[in-house]
């Protein structure tokens, strides 16, 4: 029984070579792609305990333990390793990255091989769906038949359901968290803000700025705001208030007054230093397409799927309401499927899937237990 | 295993799909599952409860029965159980009927507000009944509705529900005569034909 990870490595792998192309829900065709993973624990003789986890927006394949240098763990260690919600003695987990992304995959930042240029907007348009399929090839070349467990918040979440939809024999369990079936206009309108902040940005360049300066500006915005909506009231009042920052009183200028102010600044811009405004781009549009009431109603979609389900949802969480996750239990319990849900109590808004980890981890080691000896 | 319990365990057929409304900690189901090989899933509004009933390896959905009721397909539970949660619930005959509706039979389990001892309490002390199976004051009892067997009997008649089967407990034990006298809780089992 190990205690620790041990030190972590981002695996790489590529697939879809010319002419092989990885064909795309727009029709476009996108090869050779490279897809950024990393895992923890052993697989099993028979290949049962594979876990595959996956993130939300601005997240990369680094989920857990520590990396030669770094400072501070993956995105969700809190979850992930020995003894812990996923526990790495007794399962084997996978976290991959996305196409698109700007984290070790294949995105706008990449090399076109055509051209030997970053991409940049001749990149093609990616989907949930694209990214899930390309996640399968992965998941293929590891000699994993069936998952144990898919498993995601947010935009991960959004992957973990179209992992069930479409590869139905190959997930025996979802767990979906903290997420939707569709991104509705109030969610898309949030977006549109941070694209529009990227965009009007003058280092933008049409998304041809690479080699030059980034547009730091505007992706420093689109964070600021994705930060606003993945907060609660509650969580903002606790940690900021009205408190002022480095100041004994208002400056009765347009400097920052406020802590809240100067947070949001210091979140954005030290976010301009590991993502790519161009990803940024790509990835929230694949969010906002993700609909899978799209061609019919939600109770026909998850009619064939064979999953099991758990689908956590968290009180202040007002980008991704309750209601939201209740439209999926609502669907899969009218096809009979054995589904869990729960709503957990919680200040910390959207962020509450990346913070509740002593909660999450309650429900979901048991969950796992059950599944795992079905 | 409590009595009640024992009364739904010996009157539900074998490898049965069960749901349990307001299944706490997902104790009924669980015996449910062991001793009859049955299936099924729990409805339940206490978040600490579900945290327990997943421990317990028990499907359980959170959430109001009121509302969760709803998102079922007519009759597709062999049983629906409502053991000791009707009293607690907005619109019991709502409930009653949604229950009906999603299960072939139905297990109503309630407490007697019309318990010897809680005569006893009305008519010579003068106070609402505190029993050991009521023993909440009316202050801060869950307890929505107070109703006696025999009202429940009335509601049934007036519903055209079926009742195939009444058990009055009292104490730990049966209670054999005059339940609406005698039985702290009854378990009934409904049935409810809609061709009129």
């Amino acid at each position: 029984m190990k205690k620790e990870l041990g030190i972590i490595e981002t695996k790489y792998f590529t697939f879809a070579e010319v002419p092989n192309e990885l064909v795309l829900k727009s029709g476009e065709k996108l090869g050779p792609i490279t897809l950024a993973y990393e895992t923890y624990g052993e697989l099993n003789k028979d290949k049962s305990n594979a876990i595959l986890v996956l993130h939300a927006l601005s997240g990369d394949a680094h989920a857990a333990g520590l990396k030669k240098d770094d400072k501070k763990p993956g995105w969700w260690d809190n979850m992930i390793g020995p003894g812990k919600a996923f526990d790495t003695n007794k399962y084997f987990v996978i976290c991959s990255n996305v196409i698109g992304g700007c984290k070790g995959s294949t995105g706008p930042s990449s090399i076109n091989p055509k051209t030997n240029k970053s991409y940049g907007l001749s990149f093609p348009v990616v989907t949930i769906e694209d990214m899930v399929n390309a996640q399968k090839y992965l998941i293929d070349s590891l000699g994993i038949e069936k998952l144990l467990s898919v498993v995601g918040g947010s935009m991960g979440g959004m992957q973990v359901l179209q992992w069930a939809l479409s590869y139905t024999d190959n997930v025996k369990s979802a767990i979906a968290i903290a997420t939707s079936v569709r991104h509705t206009a109030q969610q898309i309108a949030f977006h549109e803000v941070g694209r529009e902040a990227i965009m009007t940005d003058p280092d933008w360049q049409g998304g041809d700025y690479y080699g030059k300066t980034a547009p730091a500006r505007g992706l420093s915005v689109a964070r600021m705001i994705g930060h606003i909506t993945y907060m609660s009231e509650e969580s903002m009042e606790e940690k900021f208030g009205r408190k002022l920052k480095d100041k004994e009183r208002l400056g009765y200028d347009f400097s920052s007054d406020f802590e809240i102010e100067g947070y949001l600044k210091y979140r954005g811009d030290s976010f301009v230093q590991r993502f790519d405004a161009n990803s940024w781009l790509y990835i929230s549009k694949a969010l906002d397409y993700f609909n899978l009431k799209e061609k019919t109603k939600l109770s026909n979609v998850f009619k064939d799927v064979k999953s099991s389900f758990l689908v956590i949802s968290f009180t202040s969480d007002w980008l991704y309401p309750r209601y939201q996750s209740k439209d999926i239990v609502k669907a899969l319990k009218i096809n009979g499927k054995d589904v869990t849900d729960i709503e957990i109590k919680s200040s910390y808004g959207h962020d509450a899937f990346l913070v509740e980890a002593e909660s999450q981890s309650k429900i979901i080691s048991h969950y796992l237990d059950r599944i795992y000896k079905a | 295993m409590r009595t009640d319990y024992k009364i739904i365990l010996d009157n539900i057929k074998k490898n049965s799909t069960v749901l349990d409304l307001g299944c706490g900690d997902g104790e009924l189901l669980s015996v449910l599952i062991k001793e009859k090989g049955c299936s099924g899933t729990g409805i339940e509004i206490n978040e600490d409860a579900i945290y327990k009933c997943v421990e317990n390896g028990i499907a359980v959905s959170h959430g109001d029965i009121d509302t969760e009721l709803l998102d079922y397909p007519d009759k597709s539970f062999d049983y629906v159980i409502l053991n000791e949660s009707l009293q607690e619930v907005l619109n019991p005959q709502k409930v009653i009927l949604g229950a009906l509706r999603v299960g072939k039979k139905v297990f109503v389990g309630i407490p007697n507000f019309c318990q010897i001892k809680g005569r006893f309490q009305v008519a010579i002390r003068g106070t609402v009944p505190v029993t050991k199976d009521l023993p909440h004051q009316w202050f801060d009892t869950p307890n929505l509705r107070f109703l006696s067997l025999k009202d429940f009997r009335k509601f049934c008649e007036i519903n055209k529900i079926d009742i195939l089967k009444v058990v009055g407990i009292s104490g730990n034990n049966i209670a054999p005569v005059l339940y609406n006298l005698f039985a702290d809780i009854g378990i009934f089992l409904l049935e409810k034909n809609n061709e009129e």
